[in-house]
Formats: structure tokens, C-alpha cells, sequence
């Protein structure tokens, strides 16, 4: 029934994306006729471990790292524990986290976690952002301590797109003998990424969002930094992460990040032109609506934007009779009963948080998508609106 | 993704009665902006108290919608009386049931309906009343206590689901558990209700509803005759922030905007004790 036919818009990439056909192609054997087990000692076996192997230097080569730094994990809130709490481990005598007040959940509720679960034995320190997402690196400066076990930020943010300047606050973490973790699942294959060159210890992603499978992870670990496993177990990613090896999924993620290397000019120029287009059109034709987040500093496939006086799932749910997806930051869509996060650290208003929607684009979206999307959208608001008591329209 | 019927679906889609009624004889105005659901409902009401019309206005999920479109077809037709004892469970089964995270949107139905009848009969909302124990959302004890009853709820996380308390900063779960356990146990019912009928504190939802009136009625037309306008950020406690946005933003005069002439106006109508701030 709900299969991505040809008439389904998929404007939810951030959520998760297709796996790209070559992507399957490439896994096959290994669902099939290639099954063994890498760490096996007959050849059967040791062909798998030799597809691992391929898949760990492609990986590498996407993130301008060395493909011992790589290890496959099941997801990226995985990898974030991980990184986190080997930080923690590594230094159980520092008792500060720094981080976000934008994180994905995987951070989040893992540092607020560090506080209630273990009576406040750490400290979290939460770095705002102003109205377009951005932070105070004055803020971050003054937060750094020799307390500071680890500075986890986001390279970019999910709902919003826009991106942090890891770069430069991953070298100031550096400077006082601090680990720095950041959150790159929406980074991956969307920007540039050399991490040879920079100052991060650690660096999460999630295969799923560069059109791999769901199910598959990895963390970076820079060389030389100290490292204590989350998992337990046999000797498996030279003892970091213990569990046989997904490794149909490994080899996915292999194709995809050669992929994602190959059409990084494509995301940048042709996507973000999309991307684009549709955010100016939807401005532009929809009165009272309003981008959240940075303007530049932000990934090229994703658009936040609010409608006000509406609500967010009701959008959702029209703009679903018209098979196009995406997402929203309002609190019926969360299951919770409160706008997403990220826009209340921004200080969006409530007249508008709760009615914002999030499109994030991919190299499979097309101009007649954005275009449809732009022609079915300002009717759906203005229906809503119709029935709203708070528009004054 | 949420599980609607196809009654929901239908209600939501092609809701009935949408509108506000002129002259209405009675209207209940339920729920705000900052709360994510709201809902207007006005009847017209003849002199055998039969309401002949009915039609909402609602902000909110596509449950919201479509548990006012329902409430409107359902009350069409009635007399008052027999309308006063709608239960939101009545609102729920004619839509085919909702999920169970959504039943607020019914409640705020019932809640909607209590409302315009006492507007009509010129009668206090007894609900009202009573001490607040959600502040996050303005919940009530007494509403809590009704809902328990009606709906017999038996966890802090179905108080959640129906009335929204505990949904928001998660503090006064305490108190719900105890004051589930008394309704439950019956204890409660040992206090005549009306002991508890003392006036409201002004909850955050109340404040920011009140500050929002006064700053759309009292002060945004001044700004905007020079170019500017105000938005309210957040209401924490009695701090108050707001942004300048337009020609107030680089006026190099709007902290004494904020301080002289917003604070004034809203500690004059609204509370006292607020402070007003710009975000920075």
C-alpha cells in the first residue's frame, strides 16, 4: 500500500532516505551466497572479511580518514553513547559535559541522562543559539574548563540544517587537552568533511541518512585517542565494538559513501538550487511564513519552514493526500505535548513553532516535485487557516 | 504515524460547520496558541433551548478538527439540557474512537461545549475553579478529578493523555499520583467541592493569553504607526521576553520601549510583579 511509487514526493530525507539502488546491488551476496563469517578462518569466510575491509577504506575516503579510525556500529545513537561515555571513562576524574541545546535525542536525553540517573554527579553545560540557530562562541570559550571531559556538538542540525562550526570549536576543545564528539549523522555525504585535518576525537553517523540501510553506524576515532568500548564482547572491530559484523549492511554503507562522495557536487549545486527554489516559492506565496534557521550557514537539502496560525500535523496530513512527505516541529507530531526543541531554544514563537514544517531534499528529488510541492501547499495553509481562530486573515 | 479512522479522516478532511456564528447565543472559547490546540465553538440557541446551529473554529491536530466538526453535527438538533451531558467519551465513540494520546482533543470538545452552555445561561464554569496543578498547561485539580472519573483513569500517564496535565515540564507528576490515588480510593469525595473553590492563581498559559491581548490591543498599534512591531518570546515565571522586531529592532531608544512603555502597560493590566526583557 505505501510503497514509494513514482507519484510519492519524498521531501523527509533527514528522516531517513532510500537506499539507493546500487546501494542493494552491492549487498546482495552477502544476504545470499556469501555468508560467512569474516572472522572466520576458511577462505569462505575470509572473503567476507575482505568485502568488510573494502567497505571500512570507502567510509575512510568519504571522511578524509584512515580506515583503522572507522568503527561499524548499529546506529548513530550508538556511536554517540559510545563516544560520550568513553570520554567519561577515559577521565572518570572530570565531571562537565559540554554540549547543545539543539541535539538530536541521542545527546540529549544521554546528557540529561548523566545528570538525573547518576544524582547530578556531572555537570551539563547547554550552549544557547540565537534566533537563527547559531551559537555564542564567547559562551563556548567561557565554558571550556580543565573539569571538561568532553564537548559534544552537532556538525549540523536535523530540524533546522544549520551547521556549527565544528571545525573551529573542535580546535579550541583541542587547545585545552579536551575531547571533542560531534554529531555528523546529517553532515555525511551533504558537506565536505576532511577530518585529517581537524581536531575531532570522535564523529558519529547513521547509514541511513546517505541512502544505506537503517540498522547500520559508525564511529570515528581519531588516532591516539584513548578509548574504552560500549559494547563488550569477542574481538570484532579490533576489540572496539564487540557482536559479529552486519555485514551486508557494512557493505552498503561502503557503496553509499563512495556514492555520496561522487554526487557531493550534485547535493551542493543541483539539490540545493531545488532546495532553494522551493523554500523562495513557498515564501513567497504563502503570506505570514518564515525560514527558521540561518539563511547560508545550513546544508544544502533542508528547509525549515512555519506557517503560522496552522498546525503541523494538520499540514502534514493534508499535504499527505497529495502523497508528499515531510515533517514537522510541532508537539502533535512528537507524541509529546510540546513544539520541538530546537525551535523553542531558537525563540521561535509559538504562533509559528507550531506550525512548522521541515523539507529535506536528496539527489532523487526533481524540479516537477518542487514545483508541485509549491502549486499544492498555499491552498492547503490558507484551508487551514480558515478554520483557525487565531487568523485574522 | 497516528492510527485515525476513516471517521476522523473524513472529519478532518471535509469538516462540517466551520465558521463563527453572528450574534451567537452562547460561546465557548477554549485551549491557545502556546498550548498547540485552541477551539471556538459559538450555538445559536432558540427559546425552546433547542440549539438550531452550531460552528467552531479550532487550531490543532487533525483530531482537534475533527472532535469539533463531530461536536457541532452531534449538538445540532439538541436542547440544551440534553447537549450538558455530552462526555467527551461521546465525542471519541462518534468518531469511531482516537488514539489514546489524542483524547485531550475531546476533552477540549466537552470542555468547549461547558462552556458556550454556561455562557449561555450566564452561569460560572464550575471548572474554573479549583487550584492549578499543571502550570505548564492550566490544568485544574477538579478537572483532573472529573476526568479520572469519567474515563476511569488509573495511570499518571492516561491523566497525560486526557487532559494534558503532567505533558509539559513533568513536575507535578507527584501530585497527580497522589491525586489519583485519592479519587480512586475515593478520599476525595470526603471534601465537599466547594470548600476547594478558591480563586485562581494566573497559570503561565493564563499570563501569556493575557500579555498576548494586551500587547496585540495596548501596544502593538503604537509601535507599528513608527515601523516596528513586538513579539512575545516566553513567559517564564514573572519574566516576560519579548523581541523588537521591524524599526524598534535597531532603535537605539527600544530599551526604554521595553522598560517605560511595555513593562508600564503590563504590569498596569496584567500582573505587578512581571518583568519585561528583550531577548538577547
Amino acid at each position: 500500500m505505501a510503497s514509494a511509487n513514482p507519484k510519492t514526493i519524498y521531501m523527509d530525507n533527514n528522516a531517513t532516505s532510500r537506499v539507493a539502488p546500487e546501494v542493494v546491488e552491492a549487498m546482495m551476496p552477502y544476504l545470499t551466497e556469501s555468508y560467512g563469517n569474516p572472522s572466520s578462518m576458511h577462505t569462505f569466510g575470509g572473503q567476507v572479511g575482505e568485502a568488510v575491509k573494502t567497505a571500512r577504506k570507502k567510509v575512510a575516503d568519504l571522511l578524509g580518514a584512515d580506515p583503522e579510525e572507522i568503527t561499524f556500529t548499529s546506529c548513530g545513537t550508538e556511536s554517540d553513547s559510545t563516544a560520550i561515555l568513553s570520554a567519561l571513562r577515559t577521565f572518570p576524574e572530570k565531571r562537565h559535559v559540554i554540549t547543545t541545546r539543539v541535539e538530536h535525542p541521542a545527546v540529549k536525553n544521554l546528557c540529561d541522562s548523566l545528570q538525573t540517573v547518576t544524582g547530578h554527579k556531572y555537570k551539563v553545560t547547554r550552549l544557547k543559539v540565537d534566533s537563527e540557530g547559531m551559537l555564542d562562541m564567547a559562551e563556548y570559550e567561557a565554558a571550556l574548563t580543565d573539569d571538561t571531559a568532553i564537548v559534544s556538538v552537532m556538525w549540523a542540525n536535523n530540524e533546522t540544517g544549520v551547521i556549527f562550526p565544528v571545525e573551529e570549536m573542535a580546535a579550541m576543545a583541542k587547545q585545552r587537552g579536551i575531547l571533542f564528539h560531534t554529531d555528523a549523522v546529517q553532515a555525511v555525504g551533504k558537506i565536505d568533511i576532511d577530518l585529517a585535518q581537524l581536531d575531532i576525537d570522535f564523529l558519529s553517523l547513521s547509514g541511513h541518512k546517505l541512502h544505506a540501510p537503517k540498522g547500520i553506524g559508525v564511529l570515528y576515532i581519531k588516532r591516539g585517542t584513548l578509548f574504552v568500548p560500549f559494547l563488550t564482547g569477542g574481538h570484532q572491530e579490533s576489540g572496539r565494538r564487540g557482536g559479529t559484523e552486519n555485514v551486508a549492511s557494512i557493505v552498503g554503507l561502503g557503496r553509499a559513501c563512495e556514492l555520496a562522495g561522487e554526487k557531493m557536487a550534485e547535493e551542493n549545486g543541483r539539490v540545493k538550487q531545488l532546495r532553494d527554489k522551493l523554500e523562495e516559492g513557498l515564501l513567497a506565496k504563502v503570506p505570514k511564513s518564515m525560514l527558521n534557521g540561518h539563511k547560508t550557514a545550513r546544508l544544502p537539502n533542508t528547509a525549515n519552514i512555519s506557517f503560522e496560525f496552522v498546525e503541523g500535523e494538520a499540514i502534514l496530513l493534508h499535504m499527505n493526500q497529495h502523497r508528499i512527505c515531510a515533517s514537522s516541529g510541532s508537539a502533535c507530531t512528537s507524541g509529546s505535548l510540546e513544539p520541538s526543541h530546537v525551535l523553542r531554544a531558537m525563540g521561535v514563537p509559538f504562533t509559528a513553532a507550531h506550525g512548522s514544517i521541515r523539507f529535506s531534499l536528496s539527489v532523487y528529488n526533481t524540479e516537477e516535485e518542487v514545483d508541485f510541492v509549491i502549486e499544492k501547499m498555499p491552498a492547503i495553509i490558507a484551508s487551514l487557516r480558515k478554520m483557525s481562530p487565531f487568523w485574522k486573515g | 504515524m497516528w492510527e485515525y479512522t476513516d471517521k476522523v479522516q473524513e472529519h478532518f478532511l471535509h469538516p462540517h460547520n466551520v465558521g463563527e456564528i453572528e450574534k451567537p447565543s452562547g460561546t465557548g472559547d477554549v485551549g491557545s496558541l502556546a498550548c498547540g490546540d485552541a477551539l471556538k465553538l459559538t450555538l445559536k440557541i432558540n427559546k425552546d433551548d433547542i440549539i438550531t446551529e452550531a460552528k467552531f473554529k479550532t487550531f490543532g491536530c487533525a483530531s482537534a478538527i475533527a472532535s469539533s466538526s463531530v461536536l457541532t453535527d452531534m449538538v445540532t438538533g439538541m436542547s440544551v439540557d440534553e447537549a450538558a451531558k455530552i462526555t467527551n467519551e461521546d465525542i471519541a465513540s462518534a468518531l469511531g474512537g482516537l488514539p489514546k494520546e489524542k483524547m485531550h482533543c475531546s476533552v477540549m470538545g466537552r470542555e468547549a461545549l461547558e462552556a458556550a452552555i454556561a455562557d449561555y445561561r450566564g452561569q460560572v464554569l464550575p471548572m474554573a475553579q479549583g487550584e492549578i496543578v499543571c502550570e505548564c498547561f492550566g490544568v485544574t485539580d477538579l478537572e483532573i478529578i472529573r476526568a479520572i472519573k469519567e474515563s476511569s483513569l488509573r495511570s499518571v500517564e492516561e491523566i497525560t493523555n486526557f487532559t494534558k496535565a503532567g505533558g509539559g515540564c513533568g513536575k507535578c507528576e507527584d501530585k497527580l499520583r497522589e491525586i489519583l490515588q485519592q479519587t480512586v480510593s475515593g478520599k476525595e469525595s470526603a471534601v465537599p467541592v466547594n470548600v476547594k473553590l478558591k480563586p485562581k492563581r494566573m497559570t503561565s498559559l493564563q499570563k501569556i493569553k493575557k500579555i498576548e491581548e494586551v500587547l496585540e490591543r495596548e501596544i502593538r498599534p503604537g509601535l507599528r504607526k513608527d515601523g516596528g512591531d513586538i513579539e512575545l518570546i516566553d513567559v517564564d515565571g514573572d519574566f516576560v521576553i519579548v523581541s523588537l522586531r521591524g524599526a524598534c529592532k535597531s532603535c537605539h531608544k527600544s530599551q526604554t520601549t521595553i522598560k517605560e512603555y511595555v513593562e508600564k502597560k503590563l504590569r498596569e493590566l496584567v500582573l505587578e510583579s512581571l518583568i519585561v526583557e528583550e531577548e538577547n
